[in-house]
């Protein structure tokens, strides 16, 4: 008989659908011959001696995949376009610069099978007639990093990348370059430029990366996910993936789930899974019987979706219509003891942070923005910042040069819709009723004090008084809310209210 | 061509143009303050952003081109709500200097920041003032003042081909910059002063020996640089009937260009010792003449020593100060009138 700890287990694998990941944890990344094993190559194989170029393509279009990196354009049509681009030399290039805080499902694919990215690049160099990739990856990833230049040594030691790849002529070759650290690197002009020697600022589109992408060359651009997911496709078809998923965004994608969840980790689904699903029977609820308050997807450029959306059906439109996005695939939860502005605060001093400072709106709004929930969050906020903060952000949204700035002010304005009662706590009442923002704090002594002076020892400014065995008190004046008296206290007097 | 509506009115333009250049044609004029016809567009800042049916987003017109069908609002609420913040996002990191700043009547940030209402009244002043970099002999550069508009990164790298200053850091803390941050004069720059030809604000100014603000130009006058054939035009600026300083035209072969010499050597202009008329000697000691009176000596002497000597007397030394035409000129007459060949010039040694 199984008990119920390994029957949770089973439905944490089962409800999954392993597509990208299929390799990860099974197979060792460094050896070329586990990932053949696994029918690794074989698409690749299919692809130049069976499909052709425009096979590939309207396998690709067929099979209804959409970029992974958040944005959700459909792979095929960037295909295709890379395929008509006129000139001679074209490129094709894996975003590996994975940014979003709390996620890791590239680097997971990266360090897990090397070779599924490589494999899928050289089937997009095969279809679009280029002879050279790039992977633009993270410094801050130095285990992907040896893990690629190994796949890519050992590709070219069996003759999947070189020159006259399977007999056909066809030639492609793969080479890393390593990100700066820099998030708005992730942004395909900003990352063309990085890879040029250019600092990584975002340029104006058109032209277009496919048309005028790297070194002025036709480029077609994926991102890491959405490529793993290409040699599955090529080899069991386009209509078994587009089997799998919803209507309208076809597949799985994968989540890395963290915050307030009982299993967190990566977890990829077919697209359409509804949230509750992902949260409570993949996650395994909220820990401790707290109250669940919202879902953070998206990262920095996402939103926070509250309870009452918890059905919505995980896709790019759905996820849209509620104010946050699909994104690279960041799923934070939070529960009743998270403060909304704090989120927002920490999300928004993320962009501040990585705006490359280019445009106006994105350099200078953001900081604007921050400023104001900084106020707000120190208790010194008046109704009309509210009010500012959401034409602000709405400014913000429809002037900002690239997708970094347009979805920056996007944590803001989510929990400003959802959760604005608790932008009014803060401004109205001066309270912050989950208790995290430290300036609206206020210790107090509980009758449950025993009165033996541990909180009186600890106080590094002698604000709390009191007679030995009597019931201590606090000076809120003289408090600067550091806790160490409530983490003294040996019978839970002090309470933060 | 294409045929687009702007403002209400049918514009038609060849395809690739921008919205920016389509209301141009029709002389609906769109702020900037990143934008220079000469440079690649780079949509840094915004202010030019118009409302395009059917977008959700405002469509930047100087890097967004005009598609068949468009129609585009220029001058809508929503548009100029927008500019004016995005106006007052620049304004609240700028110091509140207007009343000190030598840039002011001309400054393009004061200037919108008035189109647009931006009031002065409730920004805090900057709180530490960053000193002015005075290392360049030539200009100063006020990392307080510059709204990152990146015009003097491009001029420099695009036009003159120097790159010797780009952005540094990013976000909020970015700036213009170049290796090791130790002053404008420690960088590659050859002091050409494009740059501060183009700068929007007061951020890049050169040093001039007078205090003057747009208002005190008296007059500009229009010539040709002294200093080489080139021939670049530039506008000398008159105060008191003096030259406070030079602008390079845009609409000389030099399209707005100039070098050290000819943007910043003009001091010369205002010395006491410069000649401004013919001088003829007489024992040893100089006198004012007119200059028919000097020509007529210079002349009558010439073709004494001609009829007396012969062509071998003669030779010309042409200088490269002088434009094409002149030099020309010179050798037309050694070589038609004195028959001589004894033609040299500066730029052969």
């Amino acid at each position: 008989m199984e008990n119920k700890h390994s029957i949770l287990e089973m439905d944490y694998i089962e409800r999954q659908e392993r597509i990208a990941l299929k390799n990860c944890g099974l197979i060792d990344p460094e050896r070329i011959e586990e990932y053949i094993r696994y029918e690794g190559y074989q698409a690749l194989a299919k692809a130049i001696l069976k499909l052709g170029p425009e096979g590939v393509i309207e396998e690709i279009e067929a099979s209804g995949l959409r970029g992974r990196g958040g944005a959700g354009f459909p792979t095929g049509r960037k295909w295709r376009s890379g395929y008509l681009a006129k000139g001679g030399e074209k490129f094709i290039i894996c975003n590996a610069d994975e940014g979003d805080p709390g996620a890791f499902m590239d680097r997971s694919i990266l360090e897990g099978d090397p070779h599924s990215v490589i494999e899928a690049m050289t089937i997009a160099g095969y279809a679009i007639g280029a002879s050279k990739g790039f992977i633009y990856v993270r410094a801050e990833y130095p285990i992907a990093v040896k893990r690629l230049q190994i796949a890519i040594d050992q590709a070219h030691g069996m003759g999947f990348l070189g020159r006259d790849i399977f007999g056909s002529g066809f030639e492609f070759d793969i080479e890393l370059r390593l990100g700066a650290g820099a998030f708005v690197c992730g942004e395909a002009k900003a990352l063309i430029a990085s890879i040029e020697g250019k600092r990584g600022m975002p340029t104006p589109k058109p032209p277009r990366t496919n048309d005028k992408g790297l070194w002025g060359k036709p480029t077609i651009l994926n991102n890491v996910e959405t490529f793993a997911n290409v040699p599955p496709i090529i080899r069991k078809g386009s209509g078994w993936y587009a089997g799998i998923g919803s209507e309208k965004s076809k597949g799985t994608k994968v989540f890395a789930l963290g915050g307030k969840i009982n299993r967190t980790g990566l977890v990829e689904i077919p697209i359409g899974t509804p949230l509750r699903e992902v949260i409570y029977d993949i996650g395994g609820g909220i820990p401790d019987n707290k109250k669940f308050k919202a879902v953070q997807t998206g990262g920095p450029s996402g939103g926070c979706i509250p309870k009452e959306h918890l059905d919505v059906k995980i896709d790019y439109e759905s996820l849209q219509e509620i104010g946050s996005m699909m994104g690279s695939g960041g799923m934070i939860v939070m529960d009743e003891d998270n403060c909304m502005v704090d989120i927002a605060r920490f999300f928004l001093e993320f962009s501040v942070e990585e705006s490359c400072g280019k445009c106006t709106p994105c350099r200078e709004g953001t900081k604007k923005m921050l400023s104001i929930l900084d106020k707000i969050a120190s208790g010194e906020g008046v109704m009309e910042d509210l009010d500012y903060l959401q034409s602000l952000g709405n400014v913000i949204k429809e002037t900002s040069l690239c997708g970094l700035g347009k979805t920056a002010p996007n944590p803001v304005l989510s929990t400003l819709k959802y959760f604005r009662d608790e932008y009014e706590a803060h401004v109205k009442d001066k309270t912050c009723p989950a208790g995290v923002c430290q300036a609206l704090l206020e210790y107090y002594i509980t009758e449950k004090c025993i009165g033996c002076g541990a909180c009186k020892r600890v106080c590094p400014v002698n604000c709390i008084s009191g007679e030995k065995k009597q019931l201590h008190t606090i000076d809120p004046v003289a408090c600067i809310r550091c806790g160490a008296c409530q983490e003294a206290c040996p019978v839970d007097a002090i309470i933060k209210r | 061509m294409i045929k687009l509506t702007i403002d209400g009115i049918g514009v038609e333009v060849e395809k690739g143009t921008s919205i920016l250049d389509a209301a141009k044609s029709v002389a609906i004029n769109i702020p900037t303050l990143c934008h220079d016809d000469r440079l690649k567009p780079s949509g840094a800042c915004r202010i030019c952003g118009v409302e395009v049916e059917g977008s959700d987003e405002l469509q930047a017109s100087c890097t967004t081109p005009a598609r068949e069908g468009m129609v585009i609002h220029t001058r809508s609420d929503r548009v100029a709500a927008a500019r004016k913040q995005l106006l007052e996002l620049i304004w609240e990191d700028h110091p509140n200097e207007c009343l000190s700043c030598q840039k002011a009547g001309e400054c393009t940030l004061q200037d919108l920041c008035y189109d647009y209402g931006v009031e002065a009244e409730g920004f805090a002043p900057l709180k530490v003032r960053t000193p002015l970099d005075t290392s360049n002999p030539f200009y100063t550069f006020d990392k307080d003042k510059c709204i990152l508009c990146g015009k003097c990164v491009r001029v420099c790298e695009e036009l003159q081909g120097e790159s010797a200053i780009h952005f540094v850091q990013r976000g909020h803390e970015t700036m213009i910059s170049h290796p090791f941050e130790k002053g404008m004069a420690f960088s590659t720059c050859v002091s050409c002063g494009n740059c501060v030809q183009v700068c929007p604000t007061a951020a890049l100014m050169p040093k001039t020996e007078e205090k003057f603000r747009v208002w005190d130009i008296e007059k500009k006058v229009r010539t040709t640089c002294s200093y080489c054939g080139v021939g670049c035009q530039l506008d000398l600026v008159i105060k008191d009937n003096k030259v406070v300083r030079v602008d390079a035209a845009r609409d000389g072969e030099n399209e707005g260009m100039l070098c050290v010499k000819g943007k910043f050597g003009y001091s010369f202009l205002n010395h006491k010792d410069r000649l401004t008329m013919p001088l003829i000697r007489e024992g040893g000691v100089f006198r004012e003449a007119s200059w028919d009176e000097a020509l007529d000596l210079v002349a009558g002497r010439m073709t004494e020593v001609y009829d007396h000597s012969g062509s071998d007397a003669f030779a010309a030394f042409a200088s490269a100060r002088c434009t094409n035409e002149d030099n020309y000129v010179l050798q037309k007459m050694m070589r038609g009138i004195f028959k001589t060949n004894n033609i040299d010039h500066c730029a052969r040694l």
